[in-house]
């Protein structure tokens, strides 16, 4: 596959604005914006919220939008706009790990089931079927149950649930790789099997992994905010989307602008790092780019 | 072309059979019969040329010269080592002393990688240092600019993409260079350019050369040596002027009645013509 990025990327004369224009597509730049919002959200947490987002102030509880807090407080009068820029570095930090934890494992796994020998193979991806087979959540919530739950169980339950998936890609696209001649080349040349792997299958693979990161990530944004909303994610007072849902839950009548606006955050940081997968997979996959 | 001297690559009744994937539950799987019974020697020094349709055994013969392949049975045997059949780590040797250009010159170089690494590998790969001045000094070889080693492959054309392939199989000095249809995925232009190229060069460094192609008429521009393979044997095997005027074996004939010839074209012979002298040339047999 990746030689047909090669012979797709050479344009007679094509002019260089155009390519550059079909690299930047819409779902990369809206994904883009939104991911790059949340980042921008996440750091400025780091030097500026309005508030302490863990402070309890009892005079000021359940007040609506107002000049002095913009979304309003909680029950406990903390600051919800505060609170939403601390969830958002949580809710990166968790993506960050689970996926780091997924594509380190998963990637040199599929790798290796890809061009060792059948029998290697065959073994690593049953593995992964089985893994693949037991619900993400239910191993988080095992692993809350063991460990007692904590932001780092759920980043290693959900990095571990995603390995499989990361696994079956590295494999599909290693395979590939080992069919083109630059492989046979290579081994013609005398590399060595993991030589082959580093220079050549790796680099030649990565387009996906990075597709499938941005992906993946979406995925464990959700599975941390369902976790945190259980009970079995970020503990008090560390402020969490999720966890910010649930307390929101009694009062759904009463002040529903408490579910609604960590609601929107999740859903937006979802669709963000999912369009910003798609734009990302346009830019990578020829095959998309022969079709525009 | 037949000194004294030991050959350098010696081929002894090679056998090459693939299996199909299994039909049925009972049956063995079926066989696919690739190379048949091969044996020839290639003295240093000479050209030797691999001619044959496609599907005649010609790709699997060289991967098994290069040890990428094993035969089912039969020996190879290169500089006097056995490399048949001979683990990995064993072929070090080879991989340094033999090289391969490919037939792809878009599939045959990674295109994540730069030119000046593309070019090193076989060094890299032997465990040996690489000076700047080497990889400017295959380049120029070659015919490339100094600053090509800077680029990535899809920034070249098909013609210097195989010039790229040659200054990398050259980079390790090897005595013997396999060029398997080197030319074959070019454009007319660039092939006398590219044939010239791997002439002079195997002049200049005293290389053996394998070529292999479906082109009788490339081969005979190369080659002092023609060996003919047809579903997966050797059918012909001498000097390219003897083959290419007296051809012994049928399927010879024919390959030589199918090279349009300045001469015959100036006669105002037409294709149709062409294939219906092919086919009187053999008329009992008739392939698929």
């Amino acid at each position: 596959m990746s030689e047909q990025v090669n012979v797709v990327s050479v344009p007679v004369a094509e002019p260089a604005a155009a390519r550059r224009g079909s690299r930047l597509n819409p779902s990369l730049i809206v994904g883009g914006s939104i991911v790059a919002l949340i980042i921008g959200a996440a750091l400025l947490s780091f030097v500026w919220t309005p508030y302490d987002p863990t402070r309890i102030d009892a005079a000021a509880r359940l007040t609506s939008y107002s000049g002095d807090h913009w979304l309003g407080t909680d029950k406990f009068g903390r600051d919800v706009f505060s609170q939403l820029l601390v969830g958002a570095r949580t809710t990166l930090f968790v993506g960050i790990v689970a996926v780091g934890i997924a594509a380190v494992i998963g990637t040199p796994l599929g790798i290796f089931a890809g061009m060792g020998s059948r029998w290697a193979g065959e073994i690593v991806m049953r593995g992964n079927d089985l893994l693949l087979a037991f619900p993400a959540l239910l191993m988080a919530i095992m692993f809350a149950a063991v460990y007692g739950p904590s932001t780092l169980t759920a980043m290693a339950a959900i990095g571990i649930a995603t390995v499989p998936s990361f696994a079956r890609l590295a494999r599909s696209g290693t395979l590939g790789v080992m069919n083109t001649e630059y492989v046979l080349a290579a081994r013609a040349a005398g590399r060595t099997r993991r030589a082959i792997a580093v220079r050549h299958v790796l680099p030649n693979i990565s387009g996906l992994v990075i597709v499938q990161s941005s992906v993946a990530f979406a995925i464990a944004i959700l599975a941390e905010a369902a976790l945190s909303f259980l009970g079995f994610g970020t503990r008090p007072p560390t402020p969490s989307w999720g966890r910010m849902l649930q307390e929101s839950q009694e009062l759904l009548h009463s002040a529903p602008r408490l579910a609604l606006w960590p609601g929107i955050a999740i859903a937006l940081a979802v669709l963000g790092f999912n369009l910003l997968g798609d734009g990302l997979r346009d830019r990578f996959d020829p095959r998309l780019e022969v079709r525009r | 072309m037949s000194q004294p001297s030991p050959p350098i690559l010696s081929v002894r009744d090679v056998h090459r059979r693939y299996r199909r994937a299994r039909t049925s539950l009972f049956k063995p799987p079926s066989e696919v019969p690739a190379v048949r019974g091969v044996s020839f020697d290639i003295q240093p020094g000479q050209r030797f040329g691999l001619v044959g349709e496609s599907g005649s055994g010609k790709s699997t013969l060289i991967r098994l010269l290069a040890a990428l392949d094993h035969p089912t049975s039969g020996s190879i045997e290169f500089e006097g080592h056995r490399i048949s059949g001979q683990p990995e780590r064993r072929l070090g040797f080879l991989r340094e002393r033999l090289q391969v250009v490919f037939q792809d010159p878009m599939g045959s170089l990674d295109p994540r990688m730069r030119v000046r690494d593309i070019i090193a590998e076989p060094l890299v790969a032997a465990r040996k240092p690489t000076p700047p001045d080497r990889i400017r000094e295959l380049l120029t070889a070659v015919g490339l600019p100094d600053d090509a080693g800077d680029r990535y492959p899809h920034q070249f054309s098909g013609g210097q993409r195989q010039r790229i392939s040659i200054a990398r199989a050259l980079s390790t000095r090897p005595s013997v260079v396999v060029a398997d249809e080197p030319v074959s995925a070019l454009d007319v232009s660039v092939r006398a350019q590219i044939l010239n190229l791997l002439a002079d060069l195997a002049d200049e460094y005293s290389l053996t050369l394998v070529f292999v192609s479906h082109d009788l008429s490339v081969v005979r521009h190369v080659c002092d040596t023609i060996a003919v393979m047809h579903h997966g044997e050797l059918v012909e095997m001498g000097a390219t002027t003897d083959v290419y005027d007296n051809p012994q074996h049928s399927y010879t004939r024919r390959l030589v009645a199918a090279v349009p010839t300045l001469r015959r074209a100036l006669a105002g012979v037409s294709a149709a013509e062409l294939a219906r002298a092919v086919t009187a040339a053999d008329p009992e047999e008739d392939e698929q």
